[in-house]
């Protein structure tokens, strides 16, 4: 316990759902504030770039649904990434992972001779399957070679991106398509269906909800959930009780990446209808979705709810880009700051501050570990 | 065919300079016991802001200063974060890629296309400059009592701290002092490398930068062959495509870089060399 002034700062180790909630919003306030100074660095006066965003997404309806549309890719990703960064295992290759989800829906979709009743299901499983395994090679390099995980899922983002450019440059290049570097349209049997009057693909919307709703049963109530959460708590704790992290750490990598991949799949067979431009089929969701997976703190389940708010910020992008002319990096702006006042903020959630002027120190001194702070529930540093 | 070899050699040279310095940065940043992920977005803020100035005052040089500039005061968000606040130093760096491209699309978007009316040429004094000074900081690392306790901080910090040296001072300095070489290198991209300025330009030099000092074992020295190598690649995957399509080229480093991390790696166990606090917060009293 410290005492500044007429304050009282002391540790809790379980902070309030309020709390957290108050706290994380606060951080997103401050970072929305920052992001106002550098709009006006670049010559848009913040208050009207605020306005415009609040008219062009709370006031508009057909801006809500968007939200919907940009969270969907966002949500599978994230409970990918919930599940990977709780086991620990440092996946920014969500990326790469919704390409090649992308790439393996497309080859099923104009290439493969599956009857038409069962494209959209062998679309799906494709994906998974596409993406599964680019999540599987960083992971078996890691626990075999120990390879940089970081480093590896971030060259295999460069990696898909560049086969994805090269099959609509090249091989898949399609003819109908007048020299554009796209493939052909899909056939309608590929085609996801959307809700009427928006670009809400339901179908992928539903694998998203029920996946989070999946992991947070695993998570919680079957050995495998209980494996994860020992190996991403201490690796000590988990070779004592007899845990294989070679196991866990690849089916967490194959789901993680699985779940990325059916995002690709949404993106091609809901929204595009055809393999494009690598940096038009994702736009840095794989990327995004850490911070969704970030701000839910380990709960797939809050993912649902994290990933609406990224959809906001990238409707909000949207908005900035045809009103004010803005770059579509603006979202980077945001989701940078959104993160760094996020992780900055993290210290604060594990201290409650007190009014207790005059009150004298009357307790014992903590004994032990004072500075043992728990860090964010199932998320800590990883090593090397 | 010998000439292809020489100009190989010299545009490996050229794209390895940027990489040398940025891995030279992320070795000292790593070696105090920080790991930076934000590699990629110091250098295009560098790339961006060497550009600005070096457009309206027509000085490279002082391009190259600012580019220091920017890259250290990003890196010193990221120590502030990390250090101080002990926040997880995977994730700033992360945060600082995007914000850095964010920020540099943002503010670089009126000086697309322009022209530079003075540029550096890829192959001057300034690349030998970079030999000396990786030499330089080999010999720092090695040999002085500066290295030893940048070095200390990254695998014993509570046993340098015993010893009355400040870690976290240290480990600002160091991360500080990487974001200003990454910085520089970035800026070499803008006036030197390719003199124009484009949003993301970097393109992914700054990870590979990153992948270089892991597998360089966190050695200046062996960082000089690594970048130099990667240099050269870049330059082939630009060259073979008289032959081979692009796409396949483009990928070719990238694949590379997990080839070589896969080749130097060691069977189980930690990466080579990586010092034993990397990635750890250090608070005084714990453990």
């Amino acid at each position: 316990m410290m005492r500044v002034g007429p304050f009282e700062i002391e540790r809790r180790p379980d902070p309030p759902l309020t709390w957290i909630l108050g706290v994380s919003l606060l951080a997103i306030l401050a970072a929305m504030a920052m992001s106002g100074v550098i709009f006006w660095s670049y010559g848009v006066d913040p208050l009207r770039a605020y306005g415009v965003i609040i008219r062009g997404t709370l006031f508009n309806a057909k801006a809500l649904p968007e939200v919907v549309r940009f969270a969907i890719p966002m949500l599978l990703a994230g409970v990918g990434l919930v599940l990977a960064f709780r086991a620990l295992f440092w996946n920014i290759g969500a990326e790469g992972q919704i390409l090649a989800g992308a790439t393996a829906a497309t080859w099923v979709a104009l290439f493969s001779p599956v009857p038409d009743a069962l494209k959209l299901p062998m679309m799906f499983i494709a994906g998974f399957v596409g993406g599964a395994l680019w999540g599987f090679i960083p992971a078996l390099l890691k626990l075999r070679l120990a390879v940089n995980d970081v480093i590896s899922t971030l060259m295999m983002n460069y990696i898909a991106l560049y086969l994805v450019s090269w099959l609509v440059h090249g091989p898949w290049k399609g003819p109908e398509m007048r020299g554009f570097a796209f493939t052909n349209e899909f056939p309608p049997a590929a085609q996801i269906p959307l809700i009427a009057g928006t670009r809400i693909h339901w179908i992928t919307l539903v694998l998203g909800i029920a996946l989070a709703l999946g992991v947070a049963f695993v998570l919680a109530r079957t050995r495998l959930g209980f494996e994860i959460r020992v190996q991403g708590e201490s690796s000590d704790a988990a070779r004592y009780a007899g845990i294989d992290p070679m196991r866990t750490t690849l089916l967490v990598m194959l789901f993680a990446g699985g779940a990325a991949g059916l995002a690709g799949v949404g993106e091609v067979g809901g929204i595009h209808h055809r393999l494009l431009d690598p940096n038009q089929i994702s736009l840095g969701f794989g990327y995004a979705a850490i911070i969704v997976a970030w701000l839910a703190r380990g709960s797939p389940v809050a993912a649902i709810l994290t990933s609406l708010f990224l959809g906001f910020i990238f409707t909000s992008g949207d908005v900035m880009k045809v009103a004010l002319q803005m770059p579509a990096r603006v979202t980077d702006v945001f989701n940078g700051l959104i993160l760094f006042w996020l992780i900055g903020s993290e210290r604060l959630l594990f201290y409650r501050v007190r009014w207790a002027p005059g009150r004298a120190v009357r307790e014992p001194l903590p004994v032990g570990g004072a500075g043992a702070d728990p860090g964010p529930p199932g998320i800590s540093g990883g090593d090397q | 065919m010998e000439e292809w070899v020489v100009n190989t050699f010299i545009r490996g040279l050229a794209l390895g300079t940027p990489l040398l310095w940025a891995a030279l940065g992320e070795i000292y940043a790593e070696r105090s016991g920080v790991v930076n992920l934000g590699v990629e977005g110091m250098m295009i803020l560098g790339a961006f802001s060497a550009f600005a100035l070096a457009q309206t005052t027509a000085n490279p040089l002082l391009g190259l200063l600012i580019a220091a500039g920017a890259g250290a005061a990003a890196a010193l968000l990221h120590a502030f974060v990390t250090i101080t606040l002990r926040a997880n130093q995977y994730v700033s760096g992360l945060a600082l890629t995007m914000l850095g491209l964010g920020l540099s699309a943002l503010l670089g978007r009126r000086w697309e296309g322009l022209p530079l009316l003075d540029t550096l040429p890829e192959v001057s004094a300034f690349t030998y400059l970079s030999l000396l000074l990786a030499v330089l900081l080999w010999f720092v690392l090695y040999h002085t009592r500066w290295g030893i306790v940048i070095r200390s901080a990254g695998e014993a910090p509570a046993a340098v701290d015993t010893l009355g040296v400040n870690v976290a001072l240290v480990r600002y300095l160091a991360v500080i002092f990487g974001g200003a070489l990454a910085g520089v290198g970035g800026g070499f991209l803008s006036v030197a490398y390719r003199p124009s300025w484009t949003e993301g330009m970097t393109n992914g030099l700054g990870w590979i930068a990153i992948a270089i000092a892991i597998f360089a074992s966190w050695d200046p020295l062996r960082a000089v062959a690594g970048a130099f190598l990667f240099g050269a690649l870049f330059h082939l995957s630009f060259r073979l495509q008289t032959w081979v399509a692009p796409e396949p080229l483009q990928m070719m480093p990238f694949a590379f870089t997990i080839v070589v991390l896969a080749l130097t790696a060691r069977r189980g166990g930690r990466a080579q060399g990586a010092p034993a606090a990397l990635g750890l917060p250090y608070v005084r009293g714990e453990r």
